[in-house]
């Protein structure tokens, strides 16, 4: 019985601090204090949040891997989600504030602008997963729900090369997020390929 | 959001531009006279404006209303000093505000060679003097679909360039930005080729709404917006109004431009704005005027068509982007 008020506490604490970064855009929002292009500003925080997020959530399983974090697995569906809340917050700042509904750039924007073409299928990845990350949808689909979920790869590979595109002249920021997700995905490949080598070479180190 | 006019300055608070740009001489004067010691104590004394008086506070004696003038709101003090594409002291918007102190503008000089009968270089003070300062409220396009209307304070480029008097063979003019990396932040990375330059065909560099500018809302421009000599072309894209200027050289051929190299295929040397011609990874039809919500259509030329559209009779503005 101990444990649940600690799992609680667990998934409790990743929530708020994941939700810290909109606390501060909504407070800066409300006491005037983002810069001189707000929209911009809430464009891009958004973004880089839904982008860290992301990473979080596809740095669990390493964690339990590599440090023995197995504590940590449930956090994968709360990071998620809340990346999941700030690609949404990204979308809609997008839609609303900064095209207002003009649909006519939005769908140019969609079409002709790579960097949007890709942040949108991030986006359109992201979906999928989070409606089906309830309890009933995991028991429906069964082991195709895991199949399903392979799409948050897709995501993270297409909202970081949305994010590198945009680049004028600055390729740093973006090119740390790319890094961290190769690393990340570099770490994944490994754990797959690890068993069958050990098979093949029982003998081997 | 509130937009307001930058308060009336009262004619007791304006310093003499001959003074002001004459304050090292005078200082130096005064040091040898061994009142240095005494100078806080003689506050207000218009001499003694230094780096410890805030840019926006030195205020400067102008023709206004000058010619030219947009009558749209200006954009917000604030919003024009704390909002800067100025790679040199950083890549975000906020780096240049915060990172102003950095830029060592005393003392400044400015070369002046190439195609010109009497090249030289000389201080900043000495380049300036001779030119009576007038206000020119401009709006300007950023090549990020940003925009703002700012009053600036300066003087015709091409009356600078006269006296210098370009050869018959200058069809160009370069520009160059302060290099010093031992301060500038920005420039211990290569996000660009330092220095920063850029250019100009001789006709737009002669033209009446080029100017050089020295102020912002009546006084003494901020470091973070390109103290203490920038170009402002207001029918270009707003990188073309090269911040912090050490050279200017007349020449015969095309000079390279810094976002050209950098991105040729996003950024031509002419780099007129143009609604018609978007950047290759965003549309340049509409602009977000700084302290509004909604954008507004972007104008060719940036409004000046009727002034400088001449300047490119004939030529294909899609190439020449």
């Amino acid at each position: 019985m101990a444990k649940i008020p600690g799992k609680l506490a667990l998934h409790g604490t990743v929530l708020g601090a994941g939700l810290l970064p909109l606390g501060v855009l909504l407070f800066g929002a409300l006491t005037d204090r983002l810069d001189a292009n707000p929209i911009e500003h809430i464009t891009h925080s958004t973004g880089k949040w839904a982008i860290r997020l992301l990473l979080l959530s596809l740095a669990v399983r390493p964690a339990q891997r590599w440090l023995g974090w197995s504590w940590a697995l449930p956090l994968r569906r709360t990071l998620g989600l809340l990346a999941f809340t700030y690609a949404c917050l990204h979308f809609l700042t997008w839609l609303v504030l900064d095209q207002f509904f003009d649909w006519e750039a939005i769908l140019e924007d969609v079409a002709e602008r790579r960097y949007i073409t890709m942040g949108f299928a991030a986006f359109l990845c992201l979906v999928p997963l989070a409606i089906t990350s309830t309890r009933s949808w995991i028991r429906r689909l069964g082991r195709r729900w895991i199949s399903l979920h392979r799409l948050v790869y897709a995501a993270a590979v297409f909202a970081v090369i949305h994010y590198l595109w945009q680049v004028k002249a600055d390729w740093l920021p973006p090119a740390i997020h790319a890094a961290i997700l190769a690393a990340l995905l570099a770490a994944r490949f490994r754990f797959r390929t690890r068993p069958v080598s050990v098979a093949q070479s029982p003998g081997g180190s | 959001m509130l937009i307001r006019q930058a308060p009336e300055i009262r004619s007791s608070e304006i310093t003499d531009p001959g003074l002001y740009f004459r304050r090292r001489e005078f200082l130096r004067g005064l040091a040898a006279a061994g009142v240095t010691a005494s100078l806080p104590a003689m506050a207000g004394l218009p001499g003694s404006a230094s780096a410890a008086t805030p840019a926006l506070e030195r205020k400067l004696d102008f023709r206004s209303p000058g010619p030219f003038a947009t009558d749209e709101t200006w954009t917000d003090r604030d919003d024009a000093t704390r909002y800067n594409n100025f790679y040199e002291l950083g890549t975000d918007k906020g780096d240049p505000k915060r990172n102003a102190h950095r830029l060592v503008t005393e003392p400044w000089k400015v070369t002046i060679d190439g195609e010109v009968a009497k090249p030289g270089t000389i201080d900043l003070e000495d380049l300036i003097r001779p030119h009576p300062l007038e206000e020119r409220i401009y709006r300007l396009r950023c090549v990020e679909a940003w925009s703002m209307v700012i009053p600036w304070v300066g003087f015709p480029l091409g009356d600078l360039l006269k006296r210098f008097q370009p050869t018959s063979r200058a069809k160009y003019v370069a520009f160059e930005s302060i290099l010093d990396p031992e301060h500038l932040p920005g420039q211990r990375r290569n996000v660009l080729d330092w220095p920063y330059v850029e250019g100009l065909r001789i006709d737009e560099a002669m033209h009446e709404l080029t100017i050089l500018a020295v102020g912002m809302y009546g006084a003494v421009l901020p470091n973070q917006n390109g103290a203490p000599l920038r170009l402002v072309v207001p029918w270009k894209y707003g990188f073309k109004s090269i911040k912090s200027i050490v050279r200017i050289r007349l020449l015969e051929t095309q000079p390279p431009t810094s976002w050209n190299i950098s991105a040729p295929r996003e950024y031509g040397f002419y780099s007129n704005v143009n609604p018609a011609v978007s950047h290759p990874r965003w549309s340049q039809k509409r602009e977000r005027r700084i302290g509004e919500w909604r954008k507004r259509p972007t104008l060719p030329f940036n409004g000046y068509a009727d002034r400088v559209a001449s300047l490119y009779a004939g030529m294909d503005l899609n190439k020449s982007f």
